[in-house]
């Protein structure tokens, strides 16, 4: 009995990083400028358990739930119903064609950015009895909050693609593929962008967490500063050039344009279609999100020394 | 293997520091005061070890001395705030079993995401995964939801999972004591074999006999400081020393029938000692005085071990003595010749009571005395064998 587990002879190298026969210091500091890459290497060795630690959060969201994950479609799909109706119909923004695409084009990675964002930040202090047990690198549990926002996301993306297919049967105009690689692009700044503030979240919400709150709040009022349910030419109409500037440094404004682009063939030459140039905006978010994403870690990992302490 | 050691623990001194403000709210409203809402304790102070690869040592002290703190700065979970921590090879660290068991999921799915937890790959699991079940012995339950487990079945399974992980340095921390009985003589056996297998075990418990069972080294740690660092029946020894001094167990001041007073242990020649060699003669005296004549009485001694055991006891009515009627005060004795207890600490509780009915007078714990010991054979009775090799 005892001796069936050593039949098998363990292969070495199970967990690289600390295998050979020197001494090696023990969560070794880091330097603040050149502690990232070292970081990184250390995450790809635990890339196995990254995928299990998403897999646990898909399952335990809809385990016992005779719908599952049509849940995950309900509640933006109801949304849009509603906009649709109130904002579309009764409100008169109907104007705007194929407005449900419209709407949902916003929404889809809308929903993905807040699902990032309010997971990620209570991913440590909900996983408190891994924390305090057992050493892995930390900045896996706001990772696994984003990786299983992004299996939730492919629902949307499915649904925004049927979409697609009944708007152009209607009006015989279909997405450009020449056009693709903006939806990719504004895929990658939402991510990267999401991915470190919920980093920088994450750790904050460890000593304070009335985080976990405020960022409801805040998601709030982001989701009303985002051209998801509005047009944006109304916007640039109304508010002063200064403030109409300030207005597009919203990294999610150009994400929610590069979508709208791609999936909204309809609007393509309007004058409801933002008329900036979405990939130069994109190509600045993306390399400020990287350098955010690069500080956000920084800060983390330096945080995360006192989790096991303060949780 | 080289002499070289597996852990080094440099100077390690870790401070923590209790806010006792939590929420944004209540630090701006504290602002001023925050000062007096911070609390600051050392939980180790300059602690230097270090382990050389095959030992087990053992990790003892009071609630607070710092023991799990030094565990997880040696597994890493903690940073010290001074001083730093080396080690090689792989660990796996028993801190808690079933820590990353989430109750939603079954015991399958468990197993795999606990695995990986702890280090193993998907393929390990995969080849592991009968070795598993098959220790843990909850074969028909296992794609049940954990949730829906007994407590012994989960932490079955846990540590399963966990001494499935193959380490070279094992950290263990107050878990051995799970499961029943056969199920932790299991589990003994598995660190044993990990002894032979000459991996090094680091082991934090409460139960002295375990450190003399199986450690062969032994850090006693108080207040944050390493008091010894020797063998475990050295460390044990001072341990215990250390706790009688705070173990006297108060009893208020009642109206009594009959009364004990001057309890005291004293050897063959009748001098009062509280430390006597194994095999020594220990007599047990008291005095019990009543006001009114009683007729209806006996007396009796019991004597525990520091785990509250109880290793002997009996009374004037078990041995079929005749007492006669009590008035005033008198003394009572009993006298074991040759006492047969290992090494360790024992207390004496001493009653009166009538032959039926509630006790006159009862004292738990009375006073303690030391046994000693130059062997080191484990065990809790002092036998003297005789070994013939032929």
């Amino acid at each position: 009995m005892t001796s069936a587990g050593t039949q098998a002879q363990p292969p070495q190298a199970r967990i690289p990083a600390e295998t050979g026969s020197v001494l090696q210091r023990v969560n070794a500091p880091r330097s603040f400028l050149s502690g990232f890459g070292a970081t990184v290497g250390e995450i790809w060795q635990y890339r196995e358990l990254l995928g299990n630690l998403i897999r646990k959060e898909l399952k335990i969201k809809y385990k016992d739930s005779v719908l599952g994950f049509v849940w995950s479609l309900l509640l933006p799909l109801v949304q849009l119903g509603v906009y649709w109706l109130v904002i579309g119909k009764f409100l008169g923004a109907g104007s705007i064609p194929t407005y449900g695409v419209y709407i949902f084009c916003g929404l889809a990675v809308w929903t993905l950015f807040s699902e990032i964002l309010s997971t990620a930040t209570t991913s440590v202090v909900n996983n408190a009895g891994l924390v305090k047990k057992v050493y892995f690198p930390r900045e896996l549990f706001p990772l696994a909050a984003t990786g299983a926002a992004l299996v939730n996301f492919i629902f949307q993306l499915a649904i925004l693609l049927t979409a697609d297919v009944l708007a152009g049967i209607s009006s015989h105009r279909w997405p450009d593929l020449t056009k693709l690689p903006l939806p990719i692009l504004g895929l990658a700044v939402l991510v990267v962008f999401a991915t470190a503030l919920g980093m920088l979240l994450a750790a904050a919400n460890v000593y304070l967490r009335d985080v976990q709150h405020l960022i409801n709040v805040v998601l709030m009022l982001w989701f009303w500063v985002t051209p998801i349910i509005y047009n944006v030419r109304r916007v640039s109409g109304t508010l002063p050039t200064a403030l109409y500037a300030l207005y597009l440094l919203n990294p999610m404004a150009p994400v929610v344009f590069s979508f709208q682009k791609f999936f909204w063939p309809q609007g393509a030459g309007t004058s409801y279609e933002f008329d900036g140039n979405v990939y130069g905006r994109l190509g600045l978010m993306l390399l400020a999100g990287l350098a955010f994403l690069w500080l956000a870690q920084r800060i983390f990992a330096k945080a995360q020394g006192n989790f096991a302490q303060e949780l | 293997m080289s002499s070289n050691p597996v852990i080094r623990v440099n100077d390690v001194s870790k401070k923590f520091v209790i806010r006792k403000d939590k929420s944004l709210k209540e630090r701006l409203v504290n602002a001023r005061r925050s000062r007096a809402n911070v609390e600051e304790f050392w939980a180790l102070r300059h602690v230097e070890l270090e382990v050389d690869p095959g030992h087990t040592l053992g990790l003892i002290g009071g609630n607070g001395s710092g023991k799990s703190t030094l565990l997880k700065i040696i597994g890493g979970i903690l940073t010290p705030t001074t001083g730093y921590v080396e080690r090689r090879g792989r660990l796996a660290a028993l801190l808690e079993l079933g820590a990353g068991f989430h109750g939603d999921l079954t015991g399958r799915e468990n197993v795999y995401l606990n695995a990986s937890i702890l280090g193993l790959t998907r393929a390990q699991t995969d080849l592991y995964f009968d070795s598993i079940v098959d220790f843990s012995g909850i074969e028909p339950f296992i794609d049940t939801q954990v949730k829906f487990y007994s407590s012994g079945m989960y932490v079955r399974l846990a540590f399963a999972v966990a001494i499935h992980v193959d380490p070279e340095i094992l950290l263990v921390d107050e878990v051995l004591a799970v499961g029943d009985e056969p199920f932790q003589r299991k589990c003994l056996d598995r660190i044993k074999q990990f002894q032979h297998d000459g991996r090094t075990i680091i082991l934090v418990t409460h139960s002295l006999e375990q450190v003399r069972q199986m450690c062969d080294r032994v850090l006693l740690l108080e207040a944050g400081s390493v008091a010894v660092d020797g063998s475990p029946a050295e460390a044990v020894r001072h341990f215990r020393e250390v706790n009688s001094e705070q173990d006297h167990v108060e009893q208020a001041a009642q109206e009594h029938l009959l009364t004990i007073t001057d309890p005291r242990t004293v050897d063959g020649s009748g001098a009062r000692r509280t430390t006597y060699p194994v095999g020594a003669t220990l007599g047990i005296e008291f005095e019990v005085s009543g006001e009114s004549t009683v007729s209806d009485w006996a007396a009796g001694v019991a004597l525990t071990d520091a785990s509250g055991l109880l290793i002997y006891g009996t009374n004037t009515v078990l041995q079929n003595i005749a007492v006669a009627p009590i008035r005033g005060t008198r003394t009572v004795r009993f006298r074991f010749d040759q006492l047969p207890v290992a090494e360790g600490q024992y207390f004496v509780t001493l009653a009166v009571h009538p032959r039926m009915g509630p006790d006159y007078h009862r004292i738990d714990r009375a006073m303690s005395f030391q046994v000693e010991n130059t062997a080191n054979d484990p065990g809790v009775l002092a036998l003297t064998p005789k070994i013939e090799i032929e």
